[in-house]
């Protein structure tokens, strides 16, 4: 017996170092369905800088982990995402999936804390893929899949700030350090609603059109008492 | 005990107080002066959770126009954005008004999950001083207050120390106290809060694990007013000490 797997190893799967953000609104889709609400109170105006918050580290779920939703809550969005992981020069370094849980929440108004920093709420790709392995990512694809049938198809495309534009307007005015990971944005779906998923549900998370990314699986399961 | 982290000599050292100078952990004596500070708070081991909190101050709440909130206002920041006692925090040239905002610090101490109310005390390691910097020219009103205003390197000095929960008899009773360049500006009580120290370890932990150093900046009375680059503003909070920064023109 060895003391081995008290240590990380290359193969063991990738945890965020750092502090992960989610980026709102950076859809023009999602965008365009929140828009007619973006002149009234309590918003009054639409958003200028990128809306960000914070998943923190209770979240993180393990790669094909359970996710626990408390008995209160009926079904959670669904929030799959292509996220950047910061490198030493505090530019992008790699890829990696994820998938933002998100109690349903119809106001933007408040920081989504309760809503969306619930313990497991992160399903975090097991793979970091780099630049390199991953190539471009103007018209990347992703795929929600809810117990084998898919539920959502996302194209990158449909970016208002694409990947490079978001990093360098987030940075403009706050620090991403090496290890920091940024979500580029949840879409929500054609009629404007976003995925949903109850306790037993299985969600998959792939590309069709960049493979490399791998597959993030979570199950939903109810909270333990 | 007063608990610091301080760069010295090219080396970063967990250090006491004694006797008006630090104790570093290798048994040398250094002068306040001669140290670079450091957030109070060791390294752990996956990203820190630094919840703050808006409007928990009845006073702050009618200043700012509000009705005082029925649950917590809340929101999450990243680590980047803590400085230590005695930095500089950046103003950027383009703003009207950038305001301090002294807040007593709860540090954790204790895995915390579905923690009561009565026993949410033992989940604390210590406290120190935040000074939560807002920007309010870029206050928009989506996850507000949002990450442009409250995100920022340099505009979360904290500190100086991290001062055992045990030698704070009642965290609910601190008087607290902003200056900019001498001048009193922000006076206040922390038994003014809105949502005391024991209801947000309960209200936080019902949903999220809070693990060993995190953080609960649990948000400032009355009293903020701009400040210039030059201005050097001290946050203290009785029995924690004296957080000082300095503003420069970014």
């Amino acid at each position: 017996m060895t003391n081995s797997h008290t240590t990380l190893k290359p193969s063991d799967p990738y945890r965020p170092a750092g502090t992960v953000y989610g980026t709102l609104l950076n859809f023009k889709r999602e965008f365009d369905f929140f828009a007619p609400q973006m002149t009234q109170v309590p918003y009054k105006a639409a958003p200028q800088a990128p809306v960000l918050y914070v998943k923190t580290a209770n979240t993180f779920s393990a790669p094909g982990g359970q996710v626990p939703v408390p008995p209160r809550i009926a079904q959670i969005e669904i929030g799959a995402a292509l996220a950047m992981v910061i490198g030493a020069d505090s530019d992008v370094c790699s890829w990696v999936l994820m998938n933002d849980f998100s109690v349903p929440h119809a106001s933007y108004f408040r920081p989504p804390v309760k809503f969306k920093c619930l313990d497991g709420f992160l399903g975090v790709g097991s793979t970091c893929v780099t630049l390199a392995e991953l190539g471009d990512t103007t018209n990347l694809q992703l795929q929600v899949h809810v117990n084998g049938a898919l539920r959502q198809t996302i194209d990158l495309s449909g970016l208002i700030r694409p990947a490079a534009q978001l990093l360098r307007d987030v940075t403009a005015f706050m620090t991403l350090r090496e290890g920091d990971v940024l979500m580029l944005g949840l879409d929500c779906l054609p009629d404007g609603t976003r995925p949903l998923a109850r306790v037993g549900d299985r969600v998959d998370i792939a590309s069709p059109t960049h493979a490399a990314l791998g597959r993030l699986t979570n199950t939903l399961i109810q909270e333990p008492v | 005990m007063k608990h610091a982290r301080v760069a010295y000599a090219g080396e970063i050292h967990a250090a006491i107080e004694h006797d008006g100078q630090l104790l570093l952990g290798n048994g040398r004596r250094v002068s306040f002066n001669d140290v670079v500070w450091l957030p109070p708070v060791r390294p752990v081991p996956q990203a820190r959770t630094i919840l703050a909190l808006g409007l928990n101050y009845a006073d702050h709440a009618k200043e700012l126009e509000f009705k005082a909130p029925d649950e917590p206002l809340v929101f999450a920041k990243g680590e980047a954005s803590l400085m230590g006692h005695r930095g500089l925090t950046r103003r950027p040239a383009d703003v009207k008004y950038m305001h301090y905002e002294c807040e007593l610090t709860v540090v954790i101490g204790r895995t915390a999950r579905h923690v009561k109310r009565d026993d949410t005390y033992d989940f604390v390691a210590g406290y120190t001083v935040a000074n939560d910097f807002a920007i309010r020219d870029y206050l928009e009103n989506w996850y507000r207050p949002n990450l442009r205003v409250k995100n920022r390197a340099t505009c979360t000095p904290l500190g100086p120390w991290l001062v055992d929960a045990a030698d704070i008899a009642n965290p609910q009773a601190l008087a607290l106290q902003t200056t900019v360049n001498g001048q009193v500006t922000q006076s206040g009580n922390t038994r003014d809060m809105i949502f005391d120290v024991p209801f947000l370890i309960e209200y936080f932990s019902s949903f999220m694990t809070l693990q060993p150093g995190d953080l609960i900046l649990t948000g400032t009375p009355d009293g903020v007013v701009d400040c210039q680059p030059g201005d050097v503003v001290i946050t203290s909070i009785e029995g924690l000490g004296e957080l000082q920064t300095t503003m420069v023109a970014a």
